[in-house]
């Protein structure tokens, strides 16, 4: 086993940044997961986050909502900041920050409630509405712009557990995007979905690129392509390569990227 | 590798007739031990149920002549001479009359052929001896029956009622029997004249306890048990809960909360008893509260119903799916929101269950109940939570150790009023967790 390569070839973001990390390390008890990422992810884009499995692309996805917060043994150094908003700052409050970056799990995870107080959960817990008619039109808004307002439309009032796997992802991004969020977050949205389900998703996830920052993580690398304008290639827990997509799978500049992306490992 | 890849060839078990019968060996030898363990399965089953079968099959053989009382029709004349020779109509004079002595001339008008005073007094040993009271509280409560004659149907001896139900033996000798032949005598011609016979036994499920077996009944140990569980259950279960929720969701994971949770499982382990002696210790000596209460007997078994439905909730909690949390806490609602939203109500079918293992187990425990009190003899049905009060386990307890042959069956049918309040309580336990219980 070679020590490990810290370089990171980053091909500078045209355009806004949005999320900015600098210098970020992170530890799960004694084992660090994460090495000196620096990663700028720009506004209304798709950034995508690649690699093998245990890279750290989804711990490093979860720092921007400090839902790392929960695992006792993680420790973090390093900033990140939104709109030049430290997030790990003390006077920063958690829950403001998480109404601000909407996640998206990997497994579909709506509550075990109707489907109308899935979407209302969020707008209801930050006080978003103003009256009923106001949460209705929230609800009704959100669950149009992730393309199923028209599949549940008349079932609003049953359980969103009893909708098929597509469409209780697409729910759960419905529920992200009801509190308005400035970015959304999405851990391998697609990997428990079928093709067409997952090409579903992905069309959302383009059309969501109009309103919000998106930062997701993927297995699939045609997806990746598919989906986003800038792509990170992580690689035990160092960030290889960051730059526009087409770059990275037509002309990556390092060894690693280029192995990953022609499918020499991982 | 290599080595081993040479050395042993892997062929189809089709390649020769030899590997053909050595699989077909190993199959049957599958199926056979498969059979096997189904057969020690069915054969565990029909144990306990055998046992089951027997165990309520004796108890209802039993307990269910319980149900039937034995009384007799008499014809009372209530002569205004004896209860109220004044005239005052005042209830406290009217009900301390001798009533005793309305019911001798009763008896001795249906057979006036007794003379002797031995033979009279034998008579009137057939008439319960709360007879009496029975009838004093009919006639306060009904004062213009004071001057008629009434047919007022009084409750045998318990002995009488033995008799009937042929427990009592007619052909051994009669210095052996405790009825002697000239009251069997005097049963038989009324159970001929009609005026005896048996019927359902309301006092059983509306008294409380007596020293006389056909005036005992049950309805003070079962108010006494309800009360004793009330108290339990709203001090156990928003105890438990709350604990198990601190020990899941927000207590660090360190040393201490390693040792509470030892200690927790140690405690659903300690002997009842020593509960029982700790409230002796506690509650009674050191707080000064009532004895016999059920107030104290429901916080002594709390404290042992406490580490049972923390074990539980905790189970119940951890089997919360951990996406939801995570989906909750995303949405930016904080870890008390998260628990009252979503982990709460999602884990409470379990938690009841737990609670009501909990109840149960509470409700069928008597020896930390002997401990503080409850096992005194209490006639009254207990008014609230502080009066002296028996529960049923410890009815069933005081019935077993008394010495006539009438509480035989009477302890046969607490044990059944005391199961049919489990199976209540736990169609109701059944009932809440369908009621909660949501898929995901």
């Amino acid at each position: 086993m070679t020590a490990l390569d810290f370089t990171t070839h980053t091909i500078p973001l045209e355009g806004k940044s949005k999320i900015s990390a600098k210098n970020v390390n992170l530890w799960y008890g004694e084992k660090q997961a994460l090495h000196n990422i620096n990663l700028e992810v720009g506004e209304n884009q798709v950034t995508a986050l690649i690699g093998p499995s245990g890279c750290g692309k989804s711990t490093f996805l979860r720092c921007l909502n400090r839902m790392n917060d929960t695992i006792p043994s993680c420790r973090i150094q390093g900033d990140i900041s939104i709109d030049g908003d430290d997030i790990y700052a003390q006077s920063l409050d958690v829950v403001h920050l998480r109404a601000r970056v909407g996640m998206v799990f990997q497994k579909p995870n709506p509550f075990p409630k109707s489907i109308f107080d899935n979407v209302a959960y969020g707008p209801r817990l930050h006080g978003l509405s103003e009256s009923k008619d106001h949460l209705e039109h929230i609800v009704k808004s959100s669950l149009e712009r992730a393309g199923l307002w028209k599949e549940v439309s008349d079932r609003l009032l049953s359980p969103g557990t009893g909708l098929s796997g597509g469409q209780q992802q697409r729910l759960c991004i419905a529920r992200a995007i009801a509190v308005s969020p400035e970015v959304i977050l999405m851990d391998e949205p697609c990997s428990a979905l079928d093709p067409i389900a997952t090409a579903k998703v992905e069309e959302l996830i383009d059309e969501l690129r109009e309103n919000f920052t998106i930062a997701i993580v993927t297995h699939s690398m045609q997806q990746a392509a598919r989906v986003s304008q800038r792509t990170a290639f992580f690689h035990l827990g160092v960030l290889v390569e960051n730059g526009p997509t087409e770059g990275i799978f037509t002309s990556p500049i390092d060894k690693r990227t280029q192995d990953y992306v022609t499918g020499r490992f991982g | 590798m290599t080595d081993i890849a040479g050395k042993y060839t892997v062929e189809p078990f089709s390649a020769s007739t030899e590997k053909r019968e050595k699989f077909n060996r190993l199959l049957k030898k599958r199926y056979a031990s498969e059979a096997r363990f189904k057969m020690w399965g069915i054969a565990a089953v029909s144990v306990a149920v055998v046992f089951l079968v027997l165990l309520l099959g004796s108890i209802i053989l039993q307990g269910s002549s319980a149900f039937v009382t034995t009384k007799v029709e008499l014809e009372v004349s209530l002569d205004r001479e004896i209860i109220d020779p004044q005239g005052t109509n005042d209830p406290m004079v009217i009900a301390s009359a001798d009533y005793n002595k309305i019911l001798r001339n009763a008896m001795q008008s249906l057979f006036p052929e007794v003379e002797s005073r031995r033979e009279r007094r034998d008579m009137m040993d057939l008439i319960s001896s709360g007879a009496a009271f029975e009838l004093a509280a009919h006639v306060r409560d009904n004062p213009e029956l004071i001057g008629q004659t009434i047919k007022f149907d009084v409750l045998t001896d318990d002995l009488v009622d033995m008799l009937r139900k042929g427990y009592i033996e007619r052909n051994v000798p009669e210095e052996d029997r405790k009825l002697n032949d000239f009251q069997i005598g005097i049963f038989d011609k009324l159970v001929a004249s009609g005026a005896l016979y048996g019927t359902f036994n309301t006092e059983l499920l509306t008294t409380g306890d007596s020293r006389e077996p056909e005036n005992a009944g049950l309805w003070g140990a079962v108010v006494g048990s309800f009360f004793t569980l009330v108290v339990t259950l709203g001090i156990a279960f928003p105890l438990g809960v709350m604990a198990a929720i601190y020990l899941e969701e927000f207590a660090p994971k360190n040393r201490i909360t390693d040792m509470i949770e030892v200690n927790i499982n140690n405690l659903a382990a300690v002997p009842s008893i020593v509960f029982g002696l700790l409230g002796l210790a506690v509650f009674l000596n050191f707080f000064g509260m009532p004895r016999s209460a059920p107030l104290v007997g429901g916080l002594v078994l709390a404290l042992q119903a406490l580490p049972i439905i923390i074990i539980a909730s905790r189970a119940a909690i951890k089997a919360v799916p951990p996406s939801i949390r995570e989906a909750a806490l995303g949405m930016g609602a904080s870890p008390l929101q998260t628990v009252l939203h979503h982990t709460l109500p999602l884990s409470m079918p379990g938690m009841l269950t737990g609670a009501i293992l909990g109840m149960a187990h509470a409700l069928g425990e008597t020896a930390p109940l002997l401990m503080i009190g409850m096992v005194a003899f209490i006639v009254d049905v207990p008014g609230g939570f502080t009066s002296p009060a028996t529960v049923l386990p410890v009815q069933i307890y005081l019935w077993a150790d008394s010495p006539e042959r009438a509480f035989v069956e009477k302890t046969s049918a607490a044990i059944m009023v005391l199961l049919v309040f489990l199976v209540f309580m736990n169609a109701i336990a059944i009932y809440l967790r369908k009621k909660f219980e949501r898929k995901w």
